[in-house]
C-alpha cells in the first residue's frame, strides 16, 4: 500500500515507523538532505577516525514563529549547534537531525524548512549523517521540534573556554546584537511592529577557523555566542567563570537603528536580547586589532567591534559604561524579556 | 538614532551636569513620580553623575506596582473561567496575587493568557476568536487610559461584543495630594511625569505647587530631558519658588489632551480605588460607566474583587510613598528577586526594585 503523502499534512502513520515513515524519509529527508553515510538509513552513522580532541554539543529548538524573516527553525538548528560547536574552537564534522511533529502539520511547511536544513547544511559544509523523526497527537507538541547534536573537531594548542580569560584581554563582538531577539518578539501575536527587522541566523565555524589560523596559538581565550538572555547574560557567564571583572562601552556596541528603535518602544534592552549569528571574543591585547581584521573581513564578522576589556577588579562583576558618561551593573537576564505597558 | 541619540549625547549632558552643579545652592529630595523615570536614571548610569545634595526618591508612578494583590487574584479568577481568553500587558504577566500565584502559574495550568503590546491587540485577538470572551485587565494612568477608551469605542462602532476590560485605571494626582500633604516625606521637589502629563496638561500641578509649596517640574525621560528638569528644580529651591514648570515642551502643552481627556470621559467616571501599599484613595480610580457595561468584565461576568493581603515582609507600600529605599527591605535581594518577585516594586521592569536590583551594585547580595 503506498501512503498518500498529497494528503498534504502530517499524520501520526508517518511518526508510526512503518511505510508512511519509510516514504516521508525517501521522498523528503533523503531528498533534500541525502548523503552517503545519511542515505545508507542505518542505525548510526560510522564515520573514519580523525586525529584531534572531539567536541560534542547539542541543542532543541522550539521557535515560536517557525518562520521569520532571516531564517527559520530549520536554519536555527543547523547554525546555533554549529556555533556550539566553533566556540570551543572545533571545525564541525557533522550534526543529527531529530524532529518532533505535531499531527497535522502542513507538509509544505515541513518541506520549506526540510530545504532550509539542506541549504544551510549544505553552505557550511556539515553534513547531516544521522537522524530521527517522531510524530505526536496534535496540541501535544507545537507544529514542529527539532534537536541537532553536532560533533567537532579540536586542534592540538586550542583551548577556548569561559575560564580561560585573562585580565588585559580585549572583548570583540562580531556584529550588531539583538536582532534574532527583537525579530522573533515583534513576530508573535499582538506585538506585531512594521520595520526591517531579521534574524540574523548564521554559522560562524568558518570566521573561527580564520581567527585560530590567523592568530598565534593561546590566544583566543574565549568564543561565546550570545543567544538567549543576550550579550549582558553571556559576559556575566564569562565573568563568573574567570573572576573577572568586565568593563564594556554602550557607545561602542553595534546595535541596528531599527532595532534600537523597537527596544524603545518596547521598552526593551538589546543587550539582553538573542543573537543566533553573533560570537563575544575574549583575546590577548596585543591581537586585537589583528583579530578585529580578521573578523571584519569575514561577512560574518563585517560589523565587529572592539566593546570592552576584562580587568583584575570585582570579581566576576560586569560595569557597563553608558553613553553620557555614567556606569551601572549588568545582572544577568531573570525570565524571559518582556514588552511593558507604557 | 534621531529624537534619541541627541538627547543622549554627552558633551551636551556633561554641560547640563555642569550648569546643574551652578544651579545647586543647597541639598534638596526630589520624587520622581514616575517608574520610566526611575529606569530612565538608573539605566543612563545618571544616578552616580548627579551633585550629590540631589537625592532622588520614586514615587507610585509605576502602574503595575501599584496594582493590588487583590485586582490580581481578580484577573486571575477571569483567567480560570471557562471560555475567557486574557491578553495582558507583558510586565503584568510574573506579579504575584494575595497567595504568590501569577497568570504565568495560571497559564501553566491551562488559562489562555497572551501578552500584548496594546488593547487594540486585545480587540483584535476577540475579533479572531468570537466563541472566546476575551478580557483585557486595564491597568495604568492618564497615558494609558485613553488608549483603552479608544478601544471600547471600536468594539462598540465594530459591534464586537466577546470583548472586555477589567478597569483598575488610576488617575495620578490623587494619591501624589494624598502623599506630598504628608511634610515628614520632607520632599521639595516634584519631577512630574512627562506622559501623565502630555495628557492632564502642566497645568494640573499648579494645586500641589501652591499648597505643598513644592517646586513641580515636567520632564522627558533622556538624560538631558531629566536634567534639563533638575536644572530648573534646582532654581526654584534655591530662590524660594514653588511653581510648576514645563521641561518636557516637545511632548506637554500647558493645557494637556483635551480631545484623549473627554474620550475617556465618555467611558469611564471617578471611583475609589486601592492602590498597593497606599490602600483606597477616594476618586482615584476609574470605572467603566453604566452605558459601556457591555465591556465591563467586572460586572458582566461578576467577578468579586477578594481582600488584599500583602506578603509578609514586603516594604512595597513603603518604597511606593518613598518612606524608604529597597536595599532597607530584609527581602530585596535575598528572597526577592525579577526571577522570583515577592512585591510588586520588583515585577515590573519599571519597578523602583527591580531598577535598584537591577542597575544597582546589589548583585553580590544573592551570592553570597
Amino acid at each position: 500500500m503506498k501512503h498518500d503523502l498529497s494528503q498534504k499534512t502530517i499524520l501520526l502513520d508517518h511518526g508510526s515507523g512503518g511505510l508512511a515513515s519509510q516514504e516521508l524519509i525517501s521522498t523528503l529527508f533523503l531528498k533534500h538532505l541525502g548523503n552517503t553515510i545519511l542515505s545508507a538509513l542505518e542505525d548510526s552513522a560510522v564515520m573514519d577516525n580523525q586525529p584531534g580532541r572531539l567536541a560534542f554539543t547539542t541543542d532543541s529548538y522550539v521557535v515560536d514563529p517557525i518562520f521569520f524573516p532571516g531564517g527559520d527553525i530549520g536554519t536555527l538548528a543547523v547554525h546555533g549547534t554549529i556555533n556550539d560547536l566553533a566556540m570551543r574552537g572545533a571545525k564541525p564534522l557533522c550534526l543529527s537531525l531529530g524532529l518532533i511533529l505535531e499531527e497535522g502539520l502542513p507538509l509544505d511547511d515541513l518541506e520549506r524548512i526540510i530545504i532550509s536544513i539542506r541549504d544551510a547544511s549544505l553552505t557550511s559544509g556539515v553534513p547531516i549523517v544521522t537522524g530521527d523523526t517522531k510524530v505526536v497527537p496534535r496540541g501535544k507538541a507545537d507544529k514542529i521540534f527539532i534537536n541537532t547534536s553536532g560533533i567537532g573537531l579540536v586542534a592540538d594548542g586550542v583551548e577556548i573556554s569561559a575560564t580561560k580569560a585573562k585580565t588585559g584581554d580585549k572583548i570583540i563582538l562580531s556584529g550588531s546584537m539583538g536582532d534574532h531577539g527583537i525579530t522573533i518578539m515583534t513576530r508573535r501575536a499582538g506585538i506585531a511592529l512594521a520595520g526591517d527587522l531579521r534574524s540574523d541566523s548564521m554559522a560562524l565555524h568558518t570566521m573561527i577557523q580564520r581567527l585560530l589560523a590567523g592568530l598565534p596559538t593561546g590566544s583566543i581565550h574565549t568564543l561565546r555566542d550570545p543567544t538567549r538572555g543576550g550579550v549582558a547574560t553571556s559576559l556575566c557567564e564569562i565573568a563568573g567563570s574567570s573572576g573577572l571583572m568586565i568593563e564594556i562601552e554602550e557607545r561602542c556596541i553595534p546595535v541596528r537603528a531599527e532595532v534600537r528603535a523597537a527596544c524603545e518602544i518596547l521598552g526593551l534592552d538589546p543587550l539582553y536580547l538573542a543573537n543566533e549569528g553573533k560570537c563575544l571574543t575574549l583575546v590577548a591585547p596585543e591581537v586585537a586589532d589583528q583579530a578585529l581584521t580578521l573578523m571584519q573581513a569575514c561577512p560574518e564578522g563585517a560589523e565587529a567591534a572592539i566593546i570592552g576589556t576584562a580587568t583584575s577588579g570585582g570579581a566576576g562583576r560586569v560595569i557597563l559604561k553608558t553613553t553620557i558618561g555614567g556606569t551601572r551593573v549588568i545582572t544577568p537576564l531573570h525570565g524571559a524579556p518582556l514588552p511593558r505597558i507604557c | 538614532m534621531k529624537y534619541v541619540d541627541e538627547f543622549r549625547d554627552p558633551e551636551l549632558t556633561a554641560h547640563l551636569l555642569h550648569e546643574l552643579t551652578a544651579a545647586t545652592t543647597k541639598p534638596f529630595r526630589v520624587m520622581e513620580v514616575c517608574g520610566t523615570h526611575t529606569m530612565a536614571i538608573f539605566r543612563s548610569g545618571l544616578r552616580g553623575l548627579l551633585p550629590p545634595e540631589i537625592e532622588l526618591i520614586s514615587g507610585p508612578g509605576c502602574p503595575v506596582c501599584v496594582t493590588s494583590a487583590s485586582h490580581i487574584d481578580a484577573f486571575l479568577q477571569m483567567a480560570e473561567l471557562p471560555g475567557t481568553h486574557l491578553a495582558v500587558f507583558g510586565d503584568l504577566f510574573r506579579v504575584p496575587g494575595s497567595n504568590g500565584t501569577t497568570l504565568a502559574h495560571a497559564r501553566a495550568r491551562g488559562a489562555k493568557i497572551d501578552v500584548v503590546y496594546s488593547a487594540m491587540d486585545g480587540l483584535e485577538l476577540a475579533r479572531q476568536n468570537p466563541t472566546e470572551q476575551v478580557i483585557f485587565p486595564g491597568i495604568g494612568f492618564e497615558t494609558t487610559t485613553p488608549g483603552i477608551a479608544a478601544t471600547i469605542l471600536a468594539a462598540r462602532q465594530q459591534n464586537i461584543d466577546n470583548f472586555m476590560v477589567f478597569s483598575t485605571h488610576k488617575t495620578m494626582l490623587p494619591p501624589l495630594m494624598a502623599l506630598l500633604g504628608d511634610p515628614a516625606l520632607g520632599i521639595d521637589g516634584l519631577l512630574c511625569p512627562g506622559h501623565v502629563s502630555s495628557i492632564i496638561g502642566a497645568a494640573a500641578y499648579q494645586p500641589l505647587a501652591e499648597e505643598n509649596h513644592l517646586a513641580c517640574v515636567v520632564g522627558g525621560f533622556e538624560p538631558t530631558d531629566i536634567l534639563q528638569a533638575l536644572i530648573l528644580m534646582a532654581r526654584q529651591i534655591g530662590e524660594g519658588r514653588a511653581e510648576v514648570e514645563n521641561a518636557y515642551t516637545r511632548a506637554v502643552t500647558w493645557e494637556g489632551n483635551a480631545r484623549a481627556r473627554s474620550m475617556v470621559e465618555t467611558i469611564f467616571e471617578p471611583v475609589d480605588m486601592e492602590w498597593r501599599g497606599l490602600g483606597t484613595i477616594g476618586g482615584s480610580g476609574l470605572a467603566i460607566r453604566k452605558e459601556f457595561s457591555g465591556f465591563d468584565a467586572q460586572s458582566r461576568l461578576s467577578i468579586t474583587v477578594p481582600e488584599s493581603k500583602e506578603p509578609p515582609g514586603c516594604l512595597c507600600g513603603q518604597i511606593l510613598k518613598g518612606i524608604t529605599t529597597p536595599p532597607a527591605c530584609p527581602l530585596f535581594g535575598s528572597r526577592c528577586t525579577p526571577s522570583s518577585p515577592i512585591g510588586p516594586c520588583m515585577v515590573s521592569s519599571e519597578g523602583t526594585c527591580s531598577a535598584w536590583f537591577t542597575y544597582g551594585n546589589y548583585s553580590e547580595k544573592i551570592l553570597s
